[in-house]
């Protein structure tokens, strides 16, 4: 380690139309450290990272590379310069294999090499994944193991991770985190952006704090609470969200799903086999596992946008809703969250009240007599703004314009203020950062309590075990018995979630 | 009986040898547009392209006398109209269905300006390609070896492409534009650039396919000549879902219908003209579309960003 910083910001400036996005940020780097950066979303993480990566050019400021000023103009001579990153929005084509994904990334690299060095990078850091494979039958957490690879392929001086383990189980975290360290004892440094203050942590050697786009403050991380560190970021006093115990109500039946049997309309989905389920009111079951083992499909059934299903019934408030519809469904008191934000629970190019209108229209009572009652509709969209702390520019905003945090805030935001008795909700905090989780997870708890009954589907099992009554484990298209949450350890549910799944390392073998 | 056999061959050799002359603009402006298409960029204006090359090819050859300066007039003349196009969807945004259309309808106005006085004029075609001894082979020598030049080279480039786009590094790069323009761009592609290289080329290909339907197919210059040709290789290239080989059979069933209905109106059949003119084109959008309803291939050889503008943040 030598005592010039690898990398060095010097006053970065970046503004965009409407908001100066990054103002006078200063930055070091050392070799072989492990840096956290920390902030809320639009605090301007993202773009500071986007600007060392050649993505965005800055207005003012300097960047040192090695001690020598340098102009990075674009990702490829970022990546020249020894710059990797792996996004958070992932860069992936949808449309083409695992390797070309790979290939399009390492322009000089021989094909058949590159096919046996993905399998060697691979292994050597427990992340599976099949070369022949198309991204789009991908789930989130291979796709994201397709990012990390390909950097690892690429040898980076600098490695940089935009929320890395948001899909991953402990146990292949643990195995990440293992990777890093040694990557960093091989003298390389990493820059490592998350909203998972405890990770942050265990893993990092120093942390440097954004808020509103400056820099507010540099630490220690070991020597700080995750609550103090919370503070730092969003610059007052944090109240804790402890678990709640609800007062179950068992006459109130919210969904309840017998000997389902689905099959997938995936391509290289996961068929549903027997599922059974309970929900009653003021109740939060939680559904944990690995992305890519059923959730996709659970949802899709539950919401009623896949079909009728092979086998079984689905009931929700004591209707049998097997062969109805999501509007149908809807109109009995039950909403839906599903995983991804943009394409399925929002319409990218369509404002905030344009996508209030998508899926409260019924139950809001928007349209009388086939015309739309705008005004109202705008009213409900401000309301969802005003009570879950939306940043936005007004409710006019395209839903693209919103960073992943906000958006999420917005979409939770709008099924609960449709005072529903029964919420599914899939992955309701993937790639927020911790305020904006808090809020969501105070909102969930505050619906059961309210006497809802309420399904989450998670990979992050913090979120389960702070919010969940009992748990159940879906796992290869077989969901497990639901356990209360003070019978279940996180390493127990860990463990069944990795059960029968090929990608559980074993013994997570780390390269010398 | 074996020279009534015989006789009967022969007689089927002339209509399948036209049969693939009819195919060949197709083939050219089909594989152009494939490339564009896989690149994210959506030229409604292939029609007018093809005119365009169309005209100039016929002009050129009659002033100069050389019908292999026409060609290239045309395909020259073709890409020029494309990078019209290019520059106002890829630099300046425009809508690329709308400025697609006025491109084609622009093609029409200019071919019919340039080409008033061409009209009745005849210039020399292209000769067939005789090969010593293969294409004197009967019946396979003149069906396999007994076409002009530009046959083979239509079916070259069009199975040459889809070699590129699936086997060759730009090809693939090529395809990621087209699947995400904006993870290209993260990861450092020019996505701009590759673009108004790939509509050239579809513009290049649109105009030889007009050139060689005034050059050789018909050497003559009529105004609006192509007669929707332009359009039914757009469509070859969505029904055949953007592969290739499909795109060449459909172009082969689209040349061999004409040609079979052409021939039946010549033998007097009793069903009207018009319905006859019209089935080479809705046959060959009938057989493409049911061989394609596969909807993951679709959805794996659909260029995603398709019609959609690419702005660079900077």
């Amino acid at each position: 380690m030598t005592d010039q910083p690898l990398l060095s910001l010097k006053g970065i400036r970046k503004t965009f139309p409407g908001c100066v996005a990054n103002d006078a940020v200063d930055l070091d780097v050392a070799a072989g450290e492990i840096h956290a950066l920390l902030g809320e979303n639009g605090a301007g993480k993202s773009t500071l990272v986007k600007i060392i990566y050649g993505v965005l050019r800055p207005d003012d400021g300097e960047i040192r590379w090695q001690g020598a000023t340098a102009r990075i103009h674009n990702p490829a001579q970022a990546r020249q310069l020894g710059i990797g990153m792996v996004f958070q929005h992932f860069s992936l084509f949808e449309a083409m294999t695992v390797l070309e994904n790979i290939a399009l990334a390492l322009p000089r690299e021989d094909t058949s090499v590159l096919r046996k060095r993905l399998r060697d990078t691979a292994d050597a850091y427990g992340l599976d994944l099949n070369p022949e494979r198309h991204v789009y039958d991908l789930s989130m957490g291979e796709r994201q193991r397709i990012e990390i690879v390909r950097c690892l392929l690429q040898d980076p001086k600098l490695l940089i991770l935009d929320e890395p383990t948001s899909v991953l189980t402990p146990q292949e975290v643990d195995a990440l985190f293992a990777t890093l360290r040694s990557l960093a004892a091989e003298g390389r440094s990493i820059l490592y952006i998350s909203h998972k203050l405890e990770e942050v942590r265990t893993l990092c050697d120093k942390a440097t704090i954004l808020r509103a786009g400056r820099r507010v403050d540099d630490c220690i991380p070991a020597s700080e609470t995750a609550r103090s560190l919370a503070e730092k970021m969003i610059g007052r006093r944090l109240e804790p969200i402890a678990h709640q115990a609800i007062a179950k109500n068992d006459s109130v039946t919210g969904i309840s799903v017998s000997g389902l049997e689905v099959q997938s309309d995936q391509p290289h989905g996961v068929d549903l086999k027997d599922i059974n389920l309970e929900v009653h009111g003021g109740e939060i079951l939680g559904i944990a596992g690995i992305a890519g083992n059923g959730q996709v499909e659970i949802m899709g059934a539950l919401s009623g946008e896949t079909g009728a299903p092979r086998a079984g019934q689905i009931r929700i408030l004591d209707t049998d809703v097997t062969h109805l519809g999501p509007v149908e469904r809807r109109l009995l008191g039950a909403v839906f969250v599903p995983e991804e934000r943009i394409g399925h629970a929002a319409v990218a190019d369509l404002t905030l009240v344009d996508n209030s209108y998508l899926t409260a229209a019924g139950r809001m009572k928007f349209s009388s007599h086939g015309l739309i009652n705008w005004s109202s509709v705008s009213e409900f969209a401000q309301t969802v703004v005003r009570d879950f702390d939306v940043r936005t520019t007004g409710v006019d905003a395209l839903a693209s314009s919103l960073s992943g945090g906000n958006l999420q805030k917005f979409i939770v935001g709008r099924e609960i203020l449709q005072e529903p008795q029964v919420l599914v909700v899939s992955q309701p905090t993937w790639g927020v950062d911790a305020g904006a989780a808090a809020a969501i997870h105070e909102q969930i708890q505050k619906l059961a309590k309210a006497g809802a009954a309420v399904l989450m589907i998670s990979q992050d099992l913090d979120e389960i075990f702070l919010l969940s009554q009992r748990i159940a484990v879906i796992s290869q298209g077989t969901l497990s018995a639901a356990t209360p949450v003070g019978d279940a350890t996180p390493e127990d549910i860990g463990l069944l979630m990795g059960a029968r799944h090929t990608q559980e390392p074993e013994n997570p073998r780390v390269p010398a | 009986m074996t020279e009534l056999i015989l006789a009967s061959v022969l007689t089927v050799v002339p209509p399948i040898m036209t049969m693939m002359t009819a195919a060949t603009p197709l083939v050219f402006a089909a594989t152009g547009e494939l490339i564009c298409e896989k690149s994210g960029v959506l030229n409604l204006g292939v029609e007018g392209m093809m005119l365009i090359g169309a005209v100039f090819g016929f002009a050129t050859a009659a002033v100069t006398g050389s019908a292999s300066l026409g060609l290239l007039a045309a395909a020259v003349a073709g890409m020029l109209a494309s990078l019209i196009f290019a520059v106002l969807t890829l630099t300046l945004l425009s809508n690329q269905v709308a400025t697609g259309l006025a491109l084609t309808i622009f093609g029409t106005g200019l071919s019919a300006l340039v080409g008033f006085d061409y009209v009745g004029e005849t210039i020399e075609r292209i000769g067939t390609v005789h090969l010593p001894f293969l294409s004197d082979i009967p019946v396979i020598g003149r069906l396999v070896f007994g076409h002009d030049p530009l046959v083979y080279l239509g079916i070259l480039v069009l199975l040459g492409s889809g070699w590129f786009l699936n086997h060759s590094r730009w090809g693939m790069v090529l395809r990621a534009v087209g699947d995400s323009d904006v993870s290209a761009h993260a990861i450092g592609y020019p996505v701009v650039a590759i673009r108004f290289a790939a509509v050239s080329f579809g513009g290049l290909m649109a105009g030889l396919g007009g050139g060689y339907l005034s050059l050789i197919y018909t050497p003559l210059w009529a105004e609006n000549m192509t007669a929707g040709r332009g359009w039914i290789a757009l469509a070859l290239v969505v029904f055949a879902s953007w592969r290739p080989g499909r795109v060449l059979f459909g172009a082969i069933l689209f040349g061999g219908i004409t040609i079979a209905q052409l021939n039946a109106q010549a033998a007097g059949l009793g069903i009207p003209a018009a319905f006859m003119s019209m089935l080479p084109y809705i046959a060959t959008i009938v057989v493409l579309v049911l061989i394609s309803r596969d909807a993951i291939r679709i959805r794996l050889n659909a260029p995603a960003c398709l019609g959609k503008p690419f702005r660079a943040e900077r």
